[in-house]
């Protein structure tokens, strides 16, 4: 264990008291509850913690926040272990394991970054100009790149913790809970409005936390905590710390992500580990703040260059300070701040401004604390490898030349080159933005939806204002929303100094090396762009914002660019001479920073991905030993093994008790739609292709449906119950699309028609008996349905009791055999169930699944809609013409007019009699006339349903071939992987063809 | 017309002189007052179109014209799948020349686009799929396009990180494979194509919008612009998600809605997934780039919109099927989504077709599919453009079969697909 | 994510509806008299345009009403939203 070297005794946010053991890189360190790992690796003395994405330059921390581009790690192993996490966002937590990543072997010293040596070879995009011959080389060399891509580690196992979502409303959602959010929370909050303040970091105050401001006389942090304590005692207002909002989309509709427990660290604990929330906010104040823009010099990218706003937060916040001379360099006011602060806690501190000498507060106040300011100047480069170790000042005059250098030596650069809003949500909201040339910076425009941007985010940049505007927009926003509260107080910070000085828009420092010559002027830390290749871009001809991202991958890598895109957008512009505005900028997408996946997901995973379906025999299905398959949402019995049997044996058992005995099967998914009105008919004749007028009230019908291209849609037996009202039943799979497509049509095209539609599929289960038998066991389980063949023919139903229960018998076949629908309500489907398999033990009554019902249909020819068709199959395809009315117009016809529909070569149904009677055809196979060598081959069909049939002890397949019609007794051939098999075209009903069996 | 060369003896060579020496990858010129042929979109296939125009058929004096910066529009956005296991025969042909067409296509060019044939796999997860899986492959095989079905065991040898359980709510059962599918460098194409077309002296001009057609005795005869009219007697339309917009500017209706597609990356990882998967049961498609980022896609938002962001539910929902498919990608993180506009037919297959219009020709409704297509695309279409007759390998895809019912009803194949 | 106005339910999120395409495409009374040409521009030519779109919605997961809306396709906003068979504000198009 080493002790904290760079840990100041007191001051900060951390809590000494509660030392916390942690590992990096398998080292143990020590540190406090408060710290983040970027804090107590700093305090430990850390200076690499990682390495760079193209070259492997050691780097350290960068920043404070959510801009991090250089200090990731792989936190955790095994299962809870997660890549590319930012050191500077990870609350630390007892027992935390921390590794770096995109190194090997070691941090410290890493192999890869030999490939900065050949920097100069590397340049942006190289890879587009080479790696091209020979062809066959080319996956050598990728698999070599992806060896060297990427960085941290996917998990080797399933996540062990648990997500989820939450969806909410609110008058007015304020992003960011620094003091511009916070005091426009307090007043929205006053109102009355139902108020959300979401903030990305532990607790509330944004940059006040880093820093040593005073608000209404005393710390700023004591007015935070009491702005915060107010807010708590509000009912309407809710408060989510941890929370980062990651996405903007339409209508005010917002996604954040609540790390509701990460910072406990690998835990047992029942909450989730982290909460989307889905948000739809009248309102948005947005405070999200301001990101500082580093300076771009010459090996600018070194462990020990920090962003002087990170520089005053590590000291302040976490009372860490790791250096013991700290150059701090600028080109605007506010990194006196940082000078200040470290002047104050006794370290040398040399100021470079590269701005010329000016009479200002800010100076002065420097001056006299004993801060050395070379103004004028700039660094021109850093020295040291592994950690800074000193700077080159030079002269930088307005010329742009570059004077004497001299030399200092310090531990720590804190750059600063002004600060740009963060205005990603902004833009993401469709809001535009503009370059606000005194600032030098892109603010927020004109919103696309109802969003209000208050402090740092507008580019208010002063405490006092920042105040004062939230405040102001926080009143205004609820007022305009009717609320209006009390609540007249208003916070006030420190004067601001006088006579302030703009900031000198130069980020770019030139330097005496060639600039071109390797690797040096960083802008992009993470993804190693580098000046350099902005300006090959550039010379290339990529020079629009958009190709220079591509080309170069500047703002491509995790922290998407938060501190490169503007300095390489206006370095950019100033090598195409063009003001930045005219260059323009790249489109800001969400999320704004990186989301879990399973975050994402939520609750939507395992068996809850998508709705399951089960019917009311279900568990009877589930005893009796069923073999599932998924069809739609459904699960239905695919057939019931007994014993050891296979899938073969139990299907071939199945069939022939159906065939033979009787056979039992819950048919229950199949869709029903109750259809009532005195159009009901006449609706029926517009949806359907045959006519429906005069079928009688208790018989049945089966209906073909088309869609509007004339195409088969779905089919299925409809029966009239009463002269105005109608029972369609419809496909498992075609239920849901059926009822809103005869919705659609009567709401939007005939709303004149009186109809009426009731989906009741799962009202109804479906009970099908199957075979000779059926009639006799039906008949001991009814006394009042008279099921004689004169008195209940095929095609019609009855209404009676089965089994005690009142039921609507249909005597429908849809396997040739003579077969009873039994619909009872779902509730007392598996008493029904039950007494069928009891009274049908004499008859070896056997269940069958979804296989053995697809043998025995295919033994009759009968179609699937959805097997035999796809959406490109006619009724006359299916040699369904004469079902077509002529008497009447019906959705689809017209389409069957068309020339293509008309051809007479189209794929028509016909069934295969393989030479081999054993063989069973794959389903799918292609169909060809004649067979060649090799491919290809012409296809005239293929092959839609194909079975082993029992009962005719051979296979029996149907197929779609073109003209397949005029072509029975015709050889065709099915080349498959190993061989190939033959077939003559037959007619497709292959069982039964006089129809004989149907009235048992 | 110098340029030089690309290969990693000009890279050293260069490294010398700093990269100083680079010349442009194309010029920016002025648009002449005419052309002989103008391509209105400087997207992957306006751009293979006006290079196989020149490759192909010698015509040279060729403008393409791009509202924005090249390769801006689908190009730039989509998940870079190539493939060519479509269902039909006229689809599996255009898409097959155009993988054969990919196939050389670095070196022809001289610019590498990562061409990657890492194998593409589409899942299947019922029976039905399962069937329609082999319908595909069989009919794959007979066009002489490779394919093959793998059982859940090979697949789980093959990706290991696939979860093949038979307990989840959408078992894998199977998948077909396309050894010689994978991805290429999305920008790369359009850059490539680009610089080949330039270096044979067609004009690449950036930054401006065609805003209406010129035309004469009901031929068309040059387009007017943001830079001033342009004349040409041919005109071909490849805008994608566009293709309405312009349509109406010359007076015709299409069979096309524009629909946003979403799609996002996964922030970079070391190697994890080594081939394409596709699911089209539960909705989600996913590879692994060079870079390491996971890229993602699924399927379109339901409403019609040209605003290049669609809804975060489809996001949501495509997350979750990943991580149903592959149970360690939960504790990844999403870096960044975005959308693109596709432009969408009936039958989910395109149109490249002459027009109504003499000397009007559209190629567009490639709908989630059309970067696969880019250099078949481009060769097919420049044939139509230069002999005023579209080639047999795009015959089928005219505007008249919307007429005739003669659709190529790529549903089942594409699906959410692409 | 949307948020649509249901002129029966008021406004709801997106997941609720499903979408209907373009709006004001009648079924032509007498498909027989049309040449084919004039069925397929019934059957699939649509108007696609980049700004306001008269579209239909169908609240499926809540009234399961069909209705009209009014849509920017590029900013998304909505701007009516109107029952079935009534006129919108551009009138039927």
């Amino acid at each position: 264990m080493k002790r904290q070297r760079y840990r100041m005794p007191d001051g900060g946010r951390i809590d000494r008291s509660q030392p916390l053991h942690f590992t990096f890189n398998d080292r143990s360190y020590q540190g406090y509850v408060g710290d983040t790992l970027a804090s107590a690796l700093l305090a430990n003395g850390v200076a690499i913690i990682g390495r760079s994405f193209k070259y492997h330059r050691p780097r350290g921390v960068f920043s404070a926040g959510a801009e991090e581009p250089n200090a990731l790690v792989q936190l955790e192993q095994g299962s809870h272990t997660q890549p590319n996490l930012r050191a500077t966002q990870i609350e630390l937590y007892s027992g935390l394991k921390a590794e770096s990543i995109n190194c090997w072997p070691s941090v410290d010293f890493d192999l890869w970054s030999l490939i900065g040596l050949f920097g100069r070879i590397f340049p942006a995009g190289f890879y587009y100009k080479t790696f091209m011959t020979p062809n066959l080389l080319w996956p050598i060399y990728e698999r070599i790149i992806r060896q060297a891509a990427g960085l941290g580690r996917a998990p080797s196992d399933p996540d062990p913790d648990r997500y989820e979502n939450i969806n909410t409303h609110c008058d007015i959602l304020i992003i960011g809970g620094g003091p511009s959010g916070l005091s426009a929370a307090l007043k929205a909050g006053q109102s009355g409005a139902r108020v959300i303040l979401a903030d990305e970091q532990n607790e509330f105050g944004g940059a006040l936390l880093g820093s040593d401001d005073e608000v209404d006389g005393g710390p700023a942090l004591d007015w935070v905590e009491k702005t915060v304590g107010e807010l708590e005692e509000m009912a309407e207002v809710r408060l989510l710390p941890r929370t980062t909002i990651f996405g903007y989309y339409n209508h005010n509709f917002l996604t954040a992500v609540e790390r509701v427990t990460d910072h406990l660290g690998v835990s047992d604990d029942p909450l989730p580990r982290q909460r989307s929330w889905r948000i739809r906010a009248r309102q948005v104040i947005l405070a999200s703040g301001a990101i500082e823009r580093p300076m771009v010099f010459e090996n600018n990218d070194r462990p020990g260059v920090m962003l002087a706003s990170a520089a005053s937060t590590y000291a302040n916040r976490y009372g860490v300070c790791f250096a013991k001379r700290v150059v701090v360099f600028t080109n605007n006011d506010e990194a006196y701040r940082t000078a200040l602060i470290f002047k104050k806690f006794g370290i040398h501190v040399s100021l470079v401004d590269v701005r010329p000498e000016f009479n200002g507060d800010w100076p002065r106040k420097a001056t006299a604390a004993g801060v050395e300011i070379i103004f004028n100047s700039a660094v021109t480069g850093t020295r040291g490898r592994r950690k800074v170790k000193g700077v080159n000042i030079s002269a930088f005059g307005m010329d742009g030349n570059l004077g004497e250098t001299r030399h200092l030596s310090c531990d720590l650069l804190a750059v600063s080159g002004g600060w740009n809003p963060t205005v990603h949500l902004y833009s993401q909201s469709g809001g535009t933005l503009t370059y606000d040339k005194q600032r030098m910076c892109l603010i927020p425009e004109k919103a696309g939806q109802a969003v209000n941007v208050v402090g740092a985010a507008k580019g208010t940049f002063e405490l006092e204002r920042c105040l004062k505007e939230g405040a102001r927009e926080g009143a205004r926003v609820a007022k305009n929303l009717d609320f209006v509260g009390s609540g007249s107080v208003r916070s006030k910070s420190k004067t601001v100094l006088e006579n302030e000085q703009p900031l000198q828009p130069k980020w770019l420092i030139p330097s005496r090396k060639h600039p071109e010559g390797g690797p040096s002027h960083f802008v992009d830390l993470q993804t190693d762009v580098t000046v350099a290749d902005i300006a090959l871009a550039a010379r290339e001809g990529y020079d629009s914002v958009e190709h220079l991202k591509r080309y170069t991958t500047l703002g491509m890598g995790t922290d998407q660019g938060k501190t490169a895109n503007i300095n390489g957008i206006s370095i950019l512009s100033g090598i195409r001479g063009e003001e930045l505005p005219s260059v323009g900028h790249t489109t800001f997408r969400p999320p704004y920073t990186p989301v879990t996946f399973g975050a994402l997901a939520g609750r939507q995973v395992g068996q809850f991905l998508d709705p399951l379906r089960r019917t009311p025999i279900h568990h009877w299905h589930t005893r009796a030993g069923a073999v599932f398959e998924n069809v739609g949402q459904w699960k239905r019995p695919w057939y019931y093994p007994v014993l050891d049997e296979d899938m073969n044996d139990a299907v071939v058992r199945e069939c022939r008790s159906a065939r033979k005995s009787i056979g039992i099967l819950d048919a229950s998914t199949l869709g029903k739609i109750e259809i009532k009105g005195p159009d009901a008919a006449d609706f029926l004749n517009l949806i359907y292709v045959n006519s429906w007028n005069n079928l009688e009230v208790g018989r049945c019908r089966y209906g073909l449906m088309l869609g509007e291209d004339g195409m088969v849609m779905d089919d299925g037996v409809t029966s009239r119950m009463a002269e105005d009202r109608f029972f369609m039943t419809t496909t498992t799979g075609g239920a849901a699309r059926v009822y809103s497509w005869l919705e659609e049509w009567l709401q939007t095209e005939w709303p004149e028609m009186e109809v009426y539609l009731t989906s009741v599929t799962e009202n109804w289960a479906t009970i099908t008996l199957v075979g000779p038998n059926s009639r006799k066991l039906l008949g001991e389980l009814t006394d009042d349905i008279n099921l004689d063949l004169k008195s209940f023919p095929f095609m019609t139903w009855r209404e009676g009791k089965v089994a005690g229960v009142p039921a609507r018998v249909f005597r429908v076949s849809f396997t040739g055999d003579l077969s009873f629908e039994i619909n009872i309500p779902a509730r007392y489907a598996i008493s029904v169930w039950t007494a069928c398999m009891t009274a049908g033990e004499k008859y070896a009554i056997t269940p069958f699944g979804t296989e053995a019902m697809h043998v025995l249909r295919a033994e009759k020819g009968y179609i699937v809609v959805g097997q035999e068709t796809d959406g490109t199959v006619t009724p006359g395809d299916l040699g369904m013409e004469r079902m077509l009315s002529k008497k009447k117009d019906f959705i689809g016809r017209r389409s069957l007019a068309r020339v293509e529909t008309l051809r007479s070569d189209r794929k028509q149904l016909v069934g295969l009699d393989t030479e081999d009677p054993s063989t069973v055809i794959p389903i799918g196979s292609q169909i060809v006339a004649t067979t060649k060598k090799r491919p290809p081959m012409d296809m005239i069909g293929y092959v839609t349903s194909s079975y082993y049939s029992p009962n005719l002890k051979r296979s029996v397949a149907l197929a779609l071939v073109k003209s397949g019609r005029n072509r029975h007794g015709e050889r065709v051939y099915l080349p498959m992987e190993n061989g190939t098999i033959s077939a003559l075209i037959c007619n497709p009903v292959f069982f039964d063809p006089e129809g004989e069996r149907l009235n048992g | 017309m110098s340029r030089s060369r690309y290969s990693i003896f000009s890279l050293a060579r260069n490294a010398y002189s700093h990269h100083r020496n680079w010349p442009k990858a194309w010029r920016s010129p002025e648009p002449k007052s005419a052309y002989d042929v103008i391509i209105v979109g400087g997207g992957g296939h306006g751009l293979a179109t006006a290079y196989y125009l020149a490759k192909e058929h010698g015509l040279t004096n060729v403008a393409v014209l791009e509202k924005g910066w090249i390769g801006g529009g689908n190009t730039g956005r989509n998940t870079t799948i190539i493939r060519s296991n479509y269902l039909w025969d006229e689809s599996a042909a255009i898409y097959e020349k155009s993988l054969q067409l990919y196939e050389g296509l670095s070196r022809e060019l001289n610019y590498n686009l990562m061409v990657s044939q890492r194998g593409v796999l589409n899942l299947a997860h019922n029976q039905h799929d399962l069937h329609e899986l082999s319908r595909r492959v069989s009919a794959n095989r007979l066009h002489g396009i490779d394919s093959e079905i793998l059982s859940p065991f090979q697949l789980k040898e093959m990706v290991p990180i696939l979860n093949v359980s038979p307990d989840v709510r959408f078992p894998v059962l199977g998948a077909s494979l396309q050894r010689r599918g994978g991805v290429a460098r999305h920008d790369a194409v359009a850059w490539g194509f680009a610089r080949a077309a330039d270096a044979r002296g067609v004009h690449i001009i950036q930054n401006c919008e065609v805003k209406g057609f010129c035309r004469e005795e009901g031929r068309v005869t040059g387009v007017e612009t943001t830079k001033g009219i342009i004349k040409s007697p041919k005109v071909g339309v490849v805008v994608a998600g566009h293709a309405g917009v312009v349509a109406e500017m010359a007076g015709l209706r299409l069979p096309i809605e524009s629909h946003p597609l979403q799609a996002l990356v996964s922030e970079p990882l070391k190697p994890l997934l080594h081939t394409v998967i596709m699911s089209g049961s539960v909705h989600v498609y996913v590879s692994q780039s060079d870079k390491g980022e996971l890229i993602l896609g699924a399927g379109i938002d339901a409403y019609n919109s040209y605003a290049q962001r669609g809804s975060i539910r489809i996001i949501e929902d495509m997350i979750a099927a990943a991580v149903e498919l592959f149970p360690v990608f939960s504790r990844l993180r999403m870096m960044r989504q975005w959308g693109g506009i596709v432009d969408i037919c009936p039958d989910a297959s395109p149109i490249i077709s002459k027009t109504p219009i003499d000397g009007l020709y559209f190629n567009c409704g490639w709908g989630t599919g059309g970067f696969k297509a880019t250099p078949g695309s481009g060769w097919a279409f420049a044939h139509t453009i230069a002999q005023d007759r579209p080639h047999a390998i795009n015959e089928a895809f005219g505007l008249d079969r919307f007429i005739t019912g003669a659709l190529i009803d790529e549903h089942g194949a594409a699906a959410v697909s692409h | 994510m949307l948020l649509i106005d249901c002129p029966w339910c008021g406004p709801r999120d997106e997941c609720e509806f499903s979408y209907g395409g373009e709006a004001h495409i009648k079924r032509p009374e007498n498909p027989d008299k049309l040449s084919d040409a004039e069925w397929a521009d019934y059957l699939f030519m649509r108007t696609n345009p980049k700004g306001r779109f008269p579209e239909r919605w169908v609240h499926t997961h809540g009234c399961n009403r069909w209705f009209n809306a009014v849509r920017d396709t590029v900013t998304h906003d909505i701007s009516a939203t109107y029952g079935m068979g009534e006129d919108g504000p551009e009138g039927r198009s």
